[in-house]
């Protein structure tokens, strides 16, 4: 039983797909038929079973494959993992926070042995099995953030809170929407955020921080985030965009369906009890439109989206290119018939 | 209460009289286990019930350390004068007793990229560095202590940090004329130190100010005021947003007299601190008491806003937008 991991690349000859019960469960970020920013942060509670939002970290069919992909990542450019000099507890926060996690939520996949510092680590899918000393560094073969986050889907900052502010102190970053760890490291929240257009005027980073400041022990938020990617490819940074960018170009009327995927972010902001720093999981879905318009509400929805979007945000999301043809395609599905509330695919 | 943080279940494990004024209180959880980890500096509110009263909810700094959370432990100083929460927890409280404690919160927290932390503490204001120097000492973080007190049989914990840390802690007696030389202290530090104060609202005023004139980036200059909310006249307070009339009682606060009237205001630190449940007012005739060390000089002439966690009002009439 469990989850069956799917050998797949995301790179080269791209051979990522979705099962069909794994297109049911993708977090569709629109609950109504337009997208304008908002504040959108809730509860990071337990959400329905088999849903994304079931377990605090969700591990699913695409987890061996990720994993191996960040390894890629990491080996031809070490710089995606940084952690400042005083978030080393912090990275200790975390590794407990997902390993104990982890195996509470799939035991038949991971367990966690613990007698006072001396833990013991069986993570079944990746064939590890690690002894060593919580709080030492020496008995890890990388620091603990490191070693943790290699052994987790998503990409991890962790901030560091003080003077009302948070700061980009630690993370390990290969899986994003075109941004750099290793340029925003050391950066504050209105720092790292001074790209992004409209929600300065808008005061949402301001409202956002605040928020984010006061996130409690106990009480982790999440909120949804999104973009589109041409072919499924999990390492779009700013690094090796001269890999990517080119592929905007490809999207043509036959290859819309297989070629241009939704990619949607799970945010979550927990607490970390030991430094007090905040860490923030990035999770990446990624979904094909072939396979998204086989949820009717989803396909028509997503027409209205992309088509209304402000320009600034489709320029912002790097849409511009090729933007007609995709919404083309979609009004093929979209016959103008009105959606049923709510982010699910019925 | 949805509002604040999430509640523990806890057992009074142990009552221990620290001196005249201080008790010590020792909290396990009643399902046993252990408790949420914490950081040095948190304080957790602690829920005091008691039959035919609205409930007081007091923030406690935890004096345990962090490293075991098999029980988190407060030291709460008798105050005669304040509302009776302490005197709550020094006359009722027994081992054996349930009650509901916070998560953790920590408002006080160390900056961990410090290459030294020098703290200042004055009477009851040690608690958060027990935390914090147990912390600390456990990671082999450089630190030093300078405590201040009336009395050596009012210097709680004076002695067992000393057995602890040796002459990384200076105790400062009042009553000996032993004065801190803070200008000396603060001008003969390491780069890359960081100042942390509490104590009553004098002595944190002093170190602030002496720290500024001394040039001290205000980013390295840490505090916490362990205010308690104070009593007062009670008053009427009118809820625009819920269209109800309360009294606040002389030993409430407005806040408890909010939730008392069953509306759920956000909060956290219930000192006046954290900005929380800063609270707007549609309309007032009268004067605010402002108690709180949130709100800007501007924010309080404007006469548009109150932290109802620990100021009060005097006067005829106040509509607060809850």
């Amino acid at each position: 039983m469990g989850i069956q991991f799917r050998k797949e690349t995301f790179r080269d000859d791209f051979s990522f797909r979705n099962s069909p019960e794994h297109i049911r469960r993708f977090p569709f970020p629109f609950h109504e038929d337009s997208y304008m920013y908002a504040v959108n942060i809730e509860p990071h509670r337990p959400g329905p079973k088999g849903s994304v939002l079931e377990h605090p970290f969700d591990v699913d069919e695409h987890y061996v494959s990720e994993m191996e992909d960040r390894a890629l990542v990491l080996a031809e450019d070490p710089l995606r993992c940084q952690s400042l000099p005083h978030m080393t507890l912090a990275g200790w926060d975390l590794l407990e926070l997902i390993m104990t996690s982890k195996a509470e939520s799939y035991p038949e996949h991971f367990s966690l042995t613990r007698d006072g510092d001396n833990w013991h680590w069986i993570n079944r899918p990746l064939n590890i099995d690690q002894t060593f000393v919580f709080g030492d560094t020496t008995t890890l073969p990388y620091g603990p953030m490191e070693y943790i986050t290699r052994q987790a889907q998503g990409d991890y900052c962790i901030l560091d809170q003080r003077d009302n502010n948070l700061w980009m102190d630690a993370g390990i970053v290969t899986t994003q929407a075109d941004w750099s760890l290793d340029f925003d490291i050391g950066m504050n929240f209105f720092e790292w955020h001074a790209p992004v257009p409209l929600a300065h005027e808008m005061g949402i980073f301001q409202r956002a921080l605040k928020f984010l400041l006061n996130v409690q022990q106990g009480q982790p938020a999440r909120r949804l985030n999104w973009t589109m990617t041409i072919n499924p490819r999990l390492d779009t940074s700013p690094e090796n965009y001269h890999k990517w960018g080119p592929d905007r170009t490809t999207v043509t009327p036959e290859n819309v369906g297989q070629k241009v995927h939704l990619r949607v972010e799970l945010q979550t902001f927990w607490r970390l009890p030991r430094s007090n720093a905040l860490v923030f999981p990035i999770r990446c879905y990624l979904i094909k439109m072939d396979e998204l318009v086989t949820s009717e509400k989803w396909a028509k929805r997503l027409h209205r989206v992309i088509r209304d979007l402000p320009e600034e945000l489709a320029t912002y999301k790097g849409l511009t290119r090729y933007r007609p043809t995709l919404v083309e395609w979609l009004s093929k599905y979209d016959d103008g018939g009105v959606t049923s509330p709510g982010f699910g695919p019925d | 209460m949805s509002s604040g943080t999430t509640k523990l279940d806890v057992t009074v494990a142990d009552v221990v009289p620290v001196n005249e004024l201080v008790t010590r209180f020792h909290f396990r959880p009643t399902s046993g286990g252990l408790l949420p980890t914490f950081s040095g500096g948190a304080h957790v509110v602690v829920e005091m019930r008691e039959e035919g009263k609205a409930p007081r909810l007091n923030p406690y700094s935890l004096m345990s350390s962090p490293l075991d959370t098999t029980e988190y432990t407060i030291s709460v100083r008798r105050d005669d004068a304040g509302r009776g929460g302490s005197l709550f927890m020094h006359n009722r409280v027994k081992p054996g007793d349930r009650m509901v404690v916070s998560y953790p919160v920590n408002l006080f927290s160390l900056d961990l990229r410090a290459k030294k932390h020098l703290m200042i503490a004055g009477g009851i204001g040690i608690t958060p560095f027990v935390a914090q120097t147990a912390q600390l000492a456990a990671e082999g973080g450089n630190f030093e202590l300078h405590y201040a007190c009336r009395t050596a049989a009012l210097f709680t914990y004076g002695d067992l940090l000393r057995e602890r840390y040796g002459k990384r802690v200076h105790l400062y007696h009042d009553d000996r004329g032993e004065k801190i030389a803070l200008d000396r202290l603060l001008t003969s530090q390491p780069l890359g130190t960081h100042l942390y104060v509490c104590g009553p609202a004098p002595m944190i005023d002093w170190v602030r100010g002496r720290a500024a004139a001394l040039g001290w980036p205000t980013e390295n200059v840490h505090f916490e005021h362990f205010s308690a909310p104070q009593p007062g006249k009670p008053f009427d307070v009118t809820l625009a947003l819920s269209g109800k009339t309360i009294r606040v009682g002389e030993q409430q606060s407005l806040l408890e007299a909010i939730e008392a009237a069953g509306v759920d205001p956000p909060y956290l630190c219930r000192g006046g601190v954290c900005g929380q449940c800063e609270t707007n007012v549609v309309s007032h005739d009268g004067t605010f008491l402002h108690n709180d060390h949130w709100l800007s000089d501007e924010d309080r002439a404007s006469g548009r806003k109150i932290m109802p966690c620990v100021s009060r009002f005097e006067g005829k009439s106040l509509v607060l937008e809850r």
